[in-house]
C-alpha cells in the first residue's frame, strides 16, 4: 500500500466538500437519534434494575435477573462484532443493512445497556434518606420516581448520557466503515481505500469537533442543573 | 393519642435474631412533646418509624387516635402519612429544589394545586423564619436553616403529629437551641404532638414534657421529664442525667415552668454558685440583712470539669424594696441570680 508521504494530508483539492458536509450531517443525525433512543431506553432499564434490586417479590427478582443478564451480555459484546451479529435482525427491522438507518439497531442495542448501568448507579448513589423522607410524606412509588429519583440524579444522568453519546460517535464511525454512511464511511472509502489522506484528516477533525461540542454541551448542562454546590 | 401496645420488632440477621424493640407499651397524649432518649442501637429509631409505617412491628399494635397504623397498607397508609410530619438528622431535603419548592413537595404529593401549594409554602417559610430565603437552594443554607426548611416541609400538610428523628444531632449547640425553640413555639402555636428521639439529654430537658428512656429495645423508664431528672431509677437514666450537668443550668425551661405553676406567689429566684462561693453562708447572711420570708424549693451541687456548681431555687416574699436589696446583695457577692417571672 502506498501511503503517499506526509504531504498527502494537505491535498485539500481532493476533498469533495459537499460530500463531506452530507456525511457530517449523517453522523450527527445518527448520533442524535441513537442518543435519544438510548437515553429513554437506558433510563427505563436502569429504573427497572434499581426498583427490582432490593425487592422481595419473586417476579421482581426474576425480572431483575433477566434485565441484568441482558445488560451484561450486550455490554460485553464488542461493537464491531455486534453489528455483524445483528445483520439479520437489522434486515428484518429496518428492511436494509446499508445506510444510516441500518446502523441504528446495533448502535442502540450496544449503548442502551451501557447507559442503563450508569442510570442504576446514579439512583443508588442518591441519599436514601431523601427517598425515605418522600415515603414518610405518603408519596407513591411513581411520585418518588418522578419527583425524587429523576430530578435528584439529573446531573449524573446528563453526564452519563454525555459519555455514552461520545462513545456512540465512535460507534457511528465503526458502523460507517461497513456501510452505514457518515464520516466513518467517508474516511474509510474515500480516504483509506482511495488513498486520499486529506479526506481522512478532514473527517477526523470534524469528528473531534463534534465530540468536543457534545462534551461542552454536556458539561454546561450539568453545571447548570447541579445545585449541590454553588 | 398515640398508643404502642406490646410492640416487638425483630430482625433476622446473620448473627441471629435481633430484638430491635421489645414489649414496648407507651401512651402519648395529644399536644405533648414526648422525648425518647437512648444510645444508638437502643431501638428508638425503629420505634419512631412505626408511627408512620416506615417500619411495621413484628407483633403488637401501634395506634393513633384509634386507627391502627401498623395494620394500614397502600393508599390508606399514604393518606395517614400526609397527616404525620417528620424531620430528620440529615434534613433529607431535595437539593434540586429551592426552599419554597422543598416546602411545596409534600403538598404536591398530597395532590394540592401548584398555586395553593406555593401560597401555603410561602406562609410556612415565614413561620419558620426563612423569609427572604425562599428561592435559595439547600446548598446555600446553613445547617440550622436547612432544618427550618425540614420543619416547614413537615408542617405543610397540617399534621397532627410531628416526628423528630435526631433532628438537632447534626447541629452546633447554639443552632440546636434555636431549632428547639422553634419546635417549642410550633408545639404551642399549632397544638401539635411532637415525638422526638435523641441521644442528647439536653434536648429532652429543653423541650420535652415527658420522656422515655430506651435500652436494648426496651423502655426502662418513663415519666414526666422533671420526675425522671429528679429521681432517675435506672443506671442508664442516671448516666443520661449526669451527662447533663453543665454550667448552663439557666435554660431549664421545663423546670422553670413547673416551678412557676407550683409557686404562683412571691419571687422565684434561681441562684448559681461557682467554686468557693458554694461553701460560703451567703443566703444566711442575706436573711440577716433583709427582712424576707424564704422558701427553699430545690438545690443541688454538681461536680463538673470546672469545679463545683451549686444551683438553688428559692422563693422570697416581702417588701419589694427588701427583695431588690437582697438581689443587689447577691450580685455583690458574685452569685448569678435570675428572677423567674411568669410571662
Amino acid at each position: 500500500m502506498n501511503s503517499q508521504g506526509l504531504g498527502s494530508y494537505f491535498k485539500f483539492s481532493n476533498v469533495d466538500w459537499g460530500n463531506m458536509l452530507s456525511s457530517t450531517w449523517e453522523t450527527i443525525w445518527l448520533t442524535l437519534v441513537s442518543m435519544i433512543v438510548v437515553a429513554i431506553l437506558g433510563i427505563a432499564l436502569g429504573l427497572l434494575l434499581f426498583e427490582t434490586t432490593n425487592s422481595q417479590q419473586p417476579w421482581a427478582k426474576v425480572l431483575n435477573w433477566v434485565v441484568a443478564l441482558f445488560v451484561n451480555v450486550f455490554r460485553s459484546i464488542p461493537f464491531i462484532i455486534l453489528i455483524v451479529l445483528l445483520l439479520p435482525v437489522t434486515q428484518s427491522i429496518v428492511g436494509t443493512i446499508i445506510g444510516p438507518r441500518a446502523a441504528l439497531p446495533s448502535l442502540i442495542i450496544s449503548a442502551a445497556p451501557f447507559y442503563a448501568r450508569m442510570v442504576e448507579l446514579a439512583f443508588h448513589e442518591l441519599d436514601h434518606g431523601v427517598i425515605e423522607a418522600a415515603e414518610s410524606m405518603g408519596a407513591t412509588r411513581w411520585q418518588i420516581i418522578r419527583k425524587v429519583l429523576l430530578p435528584e440524579s439529573l446531573p449524573a444522568l446528563v453526564s452519563g448520557i454525555t459519555v455514552t453519546t461520545i462513545s456512540l460517535i465512535g460507534y457511528t464511525a465503526m458502523a460507517g466503515a461497513i456501510g452505514a454512511g457518515g464520516l466513518g464511511n467517508l474516511a474509510y472509502q474515500d480516504g483509506f481505500q482511495s488513498n486520499n489522506n486529506a479526506i481522512t484528516l478532514v473527517a477526523t477533525v470534524i469528528i473531534v469537533i463534534i465530540v468536543f461540542i457534545f462534551q461542552f454541551i454536556g458539561d454546561v448542562a450539568v453545571k447548570h442543573i447541579d445545585k449541590r454546590a454553588n | 393519642m398515640i398508643e404502642f401496645k406490646d410492640v416487638t420488632k425483630t430482625f433476622d440477621s446473620k448473627q441471629g435474631t435481633v430484638h430491635a424493640v421489645q414489649d414496648v407499651n407507651l401512651k402519648i397524649e395529644d399536644g405533648h412533646i414526648y422525648g425518647i432518649v437512648g444510645y444508638s442501637g437502643a431501638g428508638k429509631s425503629t420505634l419512631i418509624r412505626m408511627l408512620n409505617g416506615l417500619e411495621t412491628p413484628t407483633s403488637g399494635s401501634v395506634n393513633i387516635d384509634e386507627v391502627e397504623i401498623s395494620a394500614l397498607t397502600g393508599a390508606k397508609l399514604r393518606a395517614q402519612r400526609h397527616k404525620i410530619g417528620m424531620i430528620f438528622q440529615h434534613f433529607n431535603l431535595l437539593w434540586s429544589r429551592t426552599v419554597l419548592e422543598n416546602i411545596m413537595f409534600p403538598l404536591e404529593i398530597a395532590g394540592n394545586s401548584k398555586a395553593d401549594a406555593k401560597q401555603k409554602a410561602a406562609h410556612l417559610a415565614e413561620l419558620v423564619g426563612l423569609s427572604g430565603r425562599e428561592n435559595a437552594y439547600p446548598a446555600e443554607l446553613s445547617g440550622g436553616q436547612k432544618q427550618r426548611v425540614g420543619i416547614a416541609r413537615a408542617l405543610a400538610n397540617d399534621p397532627q403529629i410531628l416526628l423528630s428523628d435526631e433532628a438537632t444531632s447534626a447541629l452546633d449547640p447554639q443552632t440546636t437551641d434555636e431549632v428547639l425553640d422553634l419546635l417549642l413555639d410550633i408545639n404551642k402555636k399549632l397544638n401539635l404532638t411532637i415525638v422526638l428521639i435523641t441521644h442528647e439529654m439536653h434536648v429532652i430537658r429543653k423541650i420535652a414534657d415527658h420522656v422515655a428512656v430506651m435500652e436494648d429495645g426496651k423502655i426502662v423508664e418513663q415519666g414526666p421529664v422533671l420526675e425522671v431528672f429528679k429521681r432517675p431509677q435506672q443506671a442508664v437514666t442516671k448516666r443520661f442525667v449526669n451527662e447533663e450537668v453543665t454550667p448552663s443550668l439557666t435554660e431549664t425551661t421545663a423546670v422553670v415552668d413547673q416551678l412557676l405553676a407550683k409557686y404562683p406567689k412571691g419571687t422565684i429566684v434561681q441562684l448559681t454558685f461557682h467554686g468557693d462561693q458554694a461553701q460560703l453562708p451567703i443566703v444566711s447572711e442575706m436573711l440577716k440583712q433583709y427582712t424576707l420570708d424564704l422558701n427553699i424549693i430545690e438545690g443541688a451541687i454538681h461536680q463538673t470539669q470546672e469545679g463545683a456548681i451549686g444551683s438553688l431555687y428559692i422563693q422570697i416574699s416581702g417588701d419589694q424594696s427588701q427583695i431588690n436589696g437582697a438581689l443587689a446583695y447577691l450580685q455583690k457577692m458574685r452569685v448569678e441570680t435570675e428572677v423567674l417571672n411568669r410571662e
